[in-house]
């Protein structure tokens, strides 16, 4: 997680106030809050700021540059290039994509299993 | 009959259950949506493979009167095709996000269904009769030497196995830049919404090419975003009236008289927080995952990560109801953060009358809370149930302390197993409740 604003510290301690009723509802998630920053030390910033919405936004996001995709096409005709790592999902700037990286369009799909089969 | 008594009145019975047996479920299998179609004779389910399977309710067996009519496979198809953009680099998932119906107009069925990108009207029409006897083609379809035609018959329709066909019949495209995760068709049954994370658009069914932009909240710079729309939905009977809500659990109702561009809303719902009791989770536990108005149209029910509110839309400074739906999960959430289940978007529904709400947990349990009586059940999806007619018995998750016998601990709890989506008959007591890979079916014990 990068850099954020720093959480106010005053919201740690300042409880002793409320009502039991209140307490039993806040401590359980402060203290579970402290069981997070004891974990990630560098989690001081607020969740709903604009890094976690935007990992949101760009979820489906993959590298790809159709220039080195050509360009690698035409070497692999001579050598295999090395296929992708473990993580088949991490197609970055290093590693030219190959047509195997790329999703599969899955022109003969199964059917659904809620459709055949039914055990009633 | 439907919603006469309370959740704990009703006594619900498995009927059915949908799908494959083993554990090991492929990533296609995941049900995304389940919806029932305004007369509840149809439930339509959609899954992370873009598929879409229609059950259809069998006529009631007059004979047989002690269980209602049956869901069976009506239809089946691909809604959906992955897809990659290649100039945003972004791989486009087939996984169906929604389902909605639209109300009958004639013998066909229509639906809308939506992947991250795409919206698709669908047409589900059936087929019952075949013309035979042409004069120029044999019965297979071969073309027959017009030398050997010596008379002359007119082909007429002769019956046929039912015969179910779905074609799409529009396909609205190219309309969002961010996901969509919302579309809700209009009560004048001639437009619809359809919400992604920063903007609203409204369509006319008919046009394919265009559709109006009626919310946009994407900041002039990025870096000051701070909330996302996490749902939509029109009002059931002000066809200008709809309502989003956001990552901040807040929700805004819109009316498209007040402007074209419907950036400011007309009211805003949202209850105050004590700003001693904020946390780092805060802010996420109170992001909205569903917004649903009632059939009435006078409330509308939010779920956020441990409760469900009713609001009623007179009142804007607070909802009239909350019920929580596992406030045990709160000394949880470090962990659950860890896991992302924090982020997990639970939906919510109304019974037909608008008295019972449901809603889905962890452990494959699901939660009815009774508005009248107040008072609430949880059950469980699980195939160790599975006698029909066999009353599902109460399930209890212990919090803390000692373990009574029957009950679960948090920590037994399994944050695999979700319950995300549910839907109920519009005007029986059934059920549909999605496991991860499963369809159950429940009813109400009929006597």
């Amino acid at each position: 997680m990068s850099q954020k604003q720093e959480e106010n510290p005053a919201e740690e301690t300042g409880e002793e106030k409320q009502d039991t009723q209140e307490k039993e509802g806040v401590l359980p998630e402060r203290a579970e809050e402290a069981k997070l920053k004891a974990k990630y030390p560098s989690l001081g910033q607020k969740p709903g700021g604009s890094d976690f919405l935007m990992k949101r936004l760009q979820k489906g996001q993959k590298y790809f540059d159709s220039g080195d995709y050509n360009m690698a096409k035409a070497k692999m005709k001579n050598k295999q290039l090395p296929s992708a790592g473990p993580d088949k999902n991490l197609v970055t700037g290093d590693h030219i994509p190959t047509p195997q990286d790329l999703p599969q369009s899955k022109s003969s799909l199964v059917t659904s299993k809620l459709a055949g089969g039914q055990v009633e | 009959m439907a919603g006469a008594g309370g959740g704990n009145d009703i006594q619900w019975c498995f009927s059915q259950v949908k799908g494959a047996v083993d554990d090991d479920v492929a990533e296609a299998d995941i049900i995304s949506t389940v919806e029932f179609n305004h007369s509840g004779e149809l439930l339509a389910t959609g899954d992370k493979g873009g598929r879409v399977v229609i059950f259809q309710q069998e006529q009631e067996n007059k004979i047989q009167s002690h269980s209602r009519g049956e869901y069976n496979v009506y239809s089946t198809f691909q809604s959906h095709e992955p897809e990659f953009d290649y100039l945003k680099s972004l791989e486009i998932e087939e996984k169906i996000n929604k389902i909605r119906w639209l109300p009958q107009k004639n013998a066909a069925q229509f639906l809308l269904s939506t992947n991250d990108k795409t919206i698709k009207l669908w047409k589900i029409s059936e087929r019952d009769k075949r013309p035979e006897g042409y004069n120029l083609k044999e019965e297979d379809g071969r073309y027959r030497d017009p030398t050997t035609v010596t008379t002359l018959r007119v082909p007429v329709f002769r019956p046929m196995d039912l015969m179910v066909e779905a074609s799409p019949r529009r396909i609205f495209a190219n309309a969002h830049t961010y996901h969509i995760n919302s579309i809700s068709i209009n009560s004048d049954y001639e437009t619809y919404l359809s919400a992604d994370d920063l903007r609203i658009n409204l369509w006319h069914l008919e046009i394919t090419d265009r559709s109006f932009n009626i919310v946009d909240i994407k900041p002039a710079n990025m870096e000051e975003l701070t909330e996302v729309i996490t749902a939509a939905e029109f009002h059931p009977n002000s066809c200008n009236t709809f309502v989003y809500s956001s990552s901040k659990g807040t929700i805004r109702l819109c009316d498209m008289r007040a402007s074209a561009l419907c950036d400011r809303h007309s009211k805003l719902f949202e209850e105050p927080e004590d700003p001693s009791n904020r946390s780092f989770f805060s802010e996420i536990i109170s992001s909205i995952s569903d917004v649903k108005f009632s059939h009435s149209g006078r409330y509308m029910m939010t779920r956020d990560y441990l409760s469900v509110k009713i609001w009623d839309l007179n009142m804007e400074d607070r909802p009239v109801e909350t019920y929580q739906v596992h406030e045990y999960l709160r000394s949880k959430l470090c962990s659950l953060y860890e896991n992302d289940c924090i982020f997990d978007k639970f939906e919510c529904c109304w019974n037909g009358s608008d008295s019972v709400v449901m809603t889905g947990s962890y452990n494959n349990f699901f939660r009815m809370f009774d508005r009248n009586t107040k008072r609430d059940i949880t059950l469980e999806a699980s195939r160790e149930n599975n006698k029909p007619r066999t009353v599902l018995k109460p399930r209890k998750v212990c919090a803390s302390g000692k373990r009574k016998k029957d009950e679960i601990s948090v920590d037994s709890l399994d944050f695999n197993k979700k319950i995300l989506h549910t839907a109920w008959h519009p005007k029986e007591n059934i059920i549909a409740v999605a496991t991860t890979n499963n369809l159950y079916i429940f009813q109400d014990k009929v006597n």
